[in-house]
């Protein structure tokens, strides 16, 4: 079992819970924070270039395969196993991890908010390495409760309310969750043969017959679809990250969010294939509106988090748009648009939790002229923004512009061949978000960061400390280096979707 | 060719921004300005080096055997494949245009660092300054050696923010951050057609490469042939979307808003961004796939009427405004709209080419002599801004006397763009009326009188700023700039007077074939007559101070208001912006998004709440209560069963 390195993504977070409970003060807390994710970075790092190095060699869907049995009546295994997409993801949590270590580096009650921290990261790191669907519900649980005490304990702001409504909304959608699978897991092979969770096994089998997908399906979009802030059950995403502290923003943003992309695609899409054709359109307007709908009220808002959280609504909107054009380019712009979000949502989050740590107002009214005060701070959440309104150089270019040459070789496919102009028509009103994104990005940097100064009492604040600067430079380079590079990353993800794949799950 | 050389012109910039944006803060002023003088420097004598080379070396790689100059793709780079068709790839095309088009942007951009050593002394930012004018260099040199489209779009968005950074290079101001914000808005609005222009041409062509694009036509006949969208042919739609970011860089109406209040930048950026390059790039863009627009005669017709209009639009205004950046602002709208016009009326509209393609030459012509005297008179007009402290003509006057070098250059300046020869406007705008002539002679009229109008304006700003009167200058009498602001100055001056004399047409054509230009005496001589004939007119009226100027505008007071408001125009959008958009879109969502779809959610909520309060009472702890329900429901399901079984 533990000759297989994926298991080490559990099993390090689960050492630092041991090591964290022992823990008596705050120099070995963050000792052990900080080399845990520092371990975690580096694993995912090897993990690219060993995963990399060993595809050159095999065409299996997905690499470093490995099951133990865990409940054997119901057939449940702790399977694991990764492709190109969990790669990337692994590497965006483990990044996010070590940067929201450093962004919490002074919190109080240090011991147990990164008790929770950790096992939140537990959480995410067994979701992406798992491809048994039951396990991967239950580290999807995992994920989602500590987020409730995190936000209600350490939170600001009406964070009971907050810590309630994210954690019920988000419930909400594992209840449908969990009975899609169960479903899935009825239908998963044909008669005769072993049920299994088994992703790989169920897609082989494709055993689901069309009326079961049709039902089945909407249920794991929408179940995953909550998490993905999909309209109109995003509601949880503003309030939630408004009261939330600083790291679990980020890593809420940053990973929790992507979540709910991935499963769209590793569960519902890719083992109902003919349901995800057939009922894309009612999704596809539902994300659609999601990306114009959230750039449109982050306008109008005060509140950095605000303004923020409906960014990511915009953004993530785009995500599952994406995914649903069941096209090569437009799905490996989903996730380059998943990690070209995560990064920059975290390093927004972070910049705003530093910003509201020295101001104490996250009012936008009330802030001006941060340019001149905090010169690193402000630099830094410029380039943010670049990276937020698609500048190239930065990811979101590479991501949208994936996603929308994509999205749109697939809309004029489908018009020509007689399908309607649905996904052209949305394709477009997608586009638009690029205009709407700069005027709201630049509507903050223009009163938040620029202008003369608003509060006199903020000239006595003083710039980012050394924690502060490398975890906002770390995320910085992350964004930047994906920016500059992006046919390393679209190399490794779009193996995964691959036409010889689509062609088996009998794919456009 | 060697890739050597044309990747340090790249490299050299990109690495001068990122060690003066990085490590400027630790530097002295000097040794960030003169380390930036030196990068550019080099660029602009690599720049030369490889322009010289391609125009006359005679290098098969360059020149084939028959005249035609060669379009030579230097290196290619994959940066990111969609698709194995669609590329993107960072490279760099050598071909006439984008030569022409180093040579200018690395000369004026030399210029504006040498003169931003005086201009900017002692700035807060200074180091900052520099590190974005490499960053504008970099993007803007990416921009012409694009060897596709996409790669262009790439670049096309790094100029817009590094405009962005330099109109809003005084942050603590206001005015200059609302400025940089709208132009970076309205550019991206243009962008967005832009970017659906690349997605349906892609679509069709499956390559984004130029060369591919432009030479290869089979795809063409394939998007006319079939699709059309409301009543025009897919191409069609295409090529106006593409031509609409063009609109919107080139601040072409009614995406021109943005360029007069870009003046709120540094002065010497607006010689280098919105007069000299990049205000030009969307003539540029539609020079670039010149050959694609040909085939659609719709397309050219479009680019001619807008052209045309803004041409006028943009004299209109330029004669009563009193900030003298902004004269000089909806000149460069005015001349750019001229590039555009001989764009247009190259292309007869039919698949051929018009006049043997003149109108393709006389804009780039006129795009080069245009970015040296234009350049010039900015980079005059920051002389006399530093001087006298203001931007407004009503705070110079009679300065003649006191700036002689600023004086005679920008009179070479007025002269050269009022089309007098045997400065350098006067060739090029020649060549743009004869070729507007001979595509339709009301086109041809419309852009005499504009020319007119051109003459005029400058002249009115020529005579307001160096005669009319002297006012108080305030505490010190005003003198000319330092060496490092008067060398730009003269140097552009001793360009603008030769210029005209360059065979222009052995360089860049349409087909890349040289050719002999030759004037056409008719129009040459009318229009040095209408030209001079309207500079007379701004003498009357304004080399000395008199009523006159008054008198006009008492006696067309309406057209004047219209003029001096601009045609309304921001009123409009700020109309359309805040009223419609703002308070019409955003604020109902965000109402809706807070009210509706979370009232419901928290409905939810409630409604669970109020469920749970009802039935609480069943839990009560009286055993009364208990038993009591239990025997009732004992007994109702006796009566149940009894009423089964009968």
């Amino acid at each position: 079992m533990f000759s297989n390195p994926l298991i080490y993504f559990v099993v390090i977070p689960l050492v630092m819970l041991g090591l964290l409970a022992l823990c008596s003060n705050i120099r070995q807390i963050r000792a052990v924070a900080v080399t845990g994710s520092l371990a975690l970075t580096a694993l995912s790092v090897w993990l690219v270039v060993e995963y990399l190095h060993l595809r050159a060699a095999s065409d299996a869907p997905m690499l470093f395969l490995g099951s133990w049995a865990w409940f054997a009546p119901l057939n449940i295994n702790l399977s694991v196993g990764v492709d190109g997409i969990s790669v990337a993801m692994l590497l965006l949590s483990s990044v996010i991890v070590l940067a929201g270590s450093f962004a919490s580096w002074e919190i109080k009650e240090p011991k147990a908010f990164f008790l929770w921290l950790i096992l939140l990261s537990t959480g995410v790191f067994g979701f992406f390495i798992s491809i048994d669907l039951f396990t991967m519900f239950m580290f999807y649980e995992v994920a989602l409760i500590p987020m409730y005490l995190l936000i209600g304990v350490w939170g600001s702001g009406k964070k009971n309310y907050s810590a309630m409504k994210l954690t019920l909304m988000l419930m909400g959608g594992s209840a449908f969750l969990m009975l899609g699978l169960i479903g899935i897991y009825y239908h998963s092979a044909p008669a005769g043969q072993p049920l299994t969770w088994n992703i790989l096994e169920i897609a082989a089998n494709a055993n689901i017959d069309k009326n079961w997908q049709y039902f089945l399906f909407p249920m794991t979009f929408v179940g995953f679809g909550v998490l993905g802030a999909m309209f109109p059950f995003h509601t949880w995403s503003p309030d939630g990250h408004a009261s939330a502290p600083t790291a679990v923003s980020m890593l809420h943003a940053g990973v929790l969010m992507k979540l709910g992309g991935y499963g769209c695609f590793r569960v519902a899409i890719y083992l109902m294939p003919q349901a995800a054709n057939d009922l894309a359109w009612i999704f596809l307007i539902l994300t659609g509106i999601s990306v114009v709908y959230g750039a449109f009220s982050a306008c109008v808002q005060t509140d950095l988090k605000y303004i923020n959280a409906y960014s990511s609504v915009s953004h993530c909107g785009l995500v599952l748009f994406a995914i649903l054009m069941l096209n090569t380019t437009a799905m490996t712009g989903a996730i380059m648009q998943m990690l070209s979000h995560g990064l920059m949502t975290a390093l927004f989050f972070a910049l705003i939790g530093m910003i509201y740590g020295r101001t104490h107002t996250r009012d936008i009214r009330e802030m001006g002229g941060m340019m001149k005060i905090l010169p690193y701070l402000a630099v830094c959440y410029m380039i943010a923004g670049f990276a937020s309104l698609g500048l190239p150089g930065l990811s979101g270019f590479v991501a949208e512009m994936t996603i929308f040459v994509g999205s749109f070789q697939s809309g004029m496919t489908d018009l020509l061949a007689g399908h309607g102009a649905l996904r052209l028509t949305f394709t477009i009103l997608a586009c638009c978000s690029i205009v709407i994104t700069a005027v709201y990005i630049l509507r903050v940097v223009g009163k938040l960061l620029l202008g003369p100064v608003y509060d006199e009492h903020h000239l006595a604040l003083t710039d980012a400390t050394w924690w502060e600067r490398l975890s906002t430079a770390m995320l910085i380079v992350c964004v930047a280096g994906i920016g500059c590079f992006p046919n390393f990353f679209n190399n490794l993800i779009n193996f995964t979707f691959s036409p010889e794949i689509f062609t088996v799950l009998g794919l456009r | 060719m060697d890739a050597t050389l044309p990747i340090i012109i790249l490299a050299l910039p990109l690495f001068m921004f990122l060690l003066l944006g990085l490590a400027g803060v630790k530097m002295s002023h000097k040794a960030a300005a003169w380390l930036g003088i030196l990068g550019m420097g080099t660029t602009a004598t690599l720049s030369y080096i490889t322009a010289f080379t391609y125009f006359f070396s005679q290098n098969p790689e360059f020149v084939s055997a028959t005249g035609e100059r060669l379009q030579h793709v230097v290196f290619n780079l994959t940066w990111l494949a969609f698709t194995p068709d669609l590329v993107i790839s960072l490279g760099f095309l050598l071909d006439p245009i984008s030569a022409l088009m180093l040579v200018v942007i690395t000369t004026i951009s030399f210029m504006v660092h040498l003169y931003s050593l005086g201009y900017m002394e002692g700035e807060r930012g200074f180091q900052r300054y520099y590190a974005f004018l490499s960053l504008f260099s970099f993007s803007m040199l990416g921009l012409v050696v694009a060897t596709n489209i996409f790669q262009m779009y790439i670049f096309w968005e790094l100029v817009g923010a590094s405009s962005y950074l330099l109109i809003g290079f005084f942050y603590t101001k206001h005015s200059a951050v609302s400025a940089s914000k709208k132009a970076f808005i309205v550019t991206r609005f243009a962008d967005l057609g832009f970017l659906i222009g690349i997605l349906v041409l892609s679509y069709y062509s499956q390559t984004f490469d130029f060369i591919r694009l432009t030479t290869d036509s089979s795809w063409v006949l394939a998007s006319t042939g079939g699709a059309t969208f409301m009543g025009a042919s897919v191409l069609t739609w295409a090529l106006v979307l593409i031509f609409m970011g063009g609109m919107g860089k080139s601040a072409m109406l009614p995406l021109h808003i943005w360029l007069p209040d870009a003046m709120e930048g540094p002065t010497p950026v607006s010689a280098l961004i919105h007069a000299a390059t990049m205000v030009v790039a969307g003539v540029f863009l539609v020079a670039r796939m010149f050959p694609v627009y040909i085939l659609e005669g719709s397309a050219t017709t479009i680019i001619v009427v807008v052209g045309a209009l803004t041409a006028f639009y943009a004299a209109m205004v330029a004669c009563t405004q009193i900030d003298i950046k902004r004269v000089l602002a909806f000149s460069t709208i005015s001349q750019i709209a001229f590039m555009m016009v001989s764009l247009g009326v190259a292309s007869s509209g039919n698949g051929e080419v018009c006049h043997h393609g003149l109108g393709y030459m006389a804009s780039l012509f006129h795009m080069f002599t245009h970015a040296m005297f234009k350049a010039l008179l900015f980079l005059g007009a920051g002389a006399l801004i530093h001087a006298v402290h203001s931007n407004d003509y009503t705070a110079m006057g009679g300065l003649r006397k006191y700036m002689p070098i600023t004086h005679w250059t920008f009179l070479i300046g007025c002269l050269a763009i009022a089309g007098i020869p045997p400065f350098s406007g006067f060739f090029s705008k020649d060549e743009i009326l004869s070729a507007a002539y001979a595509w339709s002679p009301y086109v041809g009229i419309w852009m005499t009188v504009v020319a007119a109008l051109t003459a005029f304006y400058m002249f009115r700003l020529y005579y307001l700023i160096f005669w009319w009167n002297n006012p108080d200058y305030g505490h010190h009498t005003p003198h000319d700039s330092p060496w490092c602001m008067n060398v730009p100055l003269v140097f552009l001056a001793a360009v603008s007077c030769v210029a005209g004399f360059i065979p222009f047409g052995h360089f860049v054509t349409w087909n890349r074939m040289p050719y002999d230009i030759h004037l056409d005496p008719v129009i040459a001589v009318s229009s040095v007559v209408i030209a001079l004939l309207a500079i007379a007119l701004a003498t009357r009226m304004y080399a000395r101070e008199n009523s006159l100027p008054a008198r006009f505008r008492a006696a067309m007071p309406r057209l004047w208001d219209w003029c001096y408001h601009r045609f309304y125009w921001d009123e409009l959008y700020i109309f359309i912006t805040h009223r419609i958009i703002f308070n019409g879109i955003c604020r109902p969502i965000a109402w809706f998004d807070r009210h509706i779809i979370d009232g419901t959610m928290d409905s939810f909520a409630t409604l669970a709440n109020r469920a749970s309060d009802e039935i609480k009472p069943l839990q009560s702890g009286q055993i009364q209560q208990y038993v009591w329900i239990y025997l009732m429901g004992a007994l109702a399901l006796g009566v149940i069963t009894i009423l089964c079984l009968i």
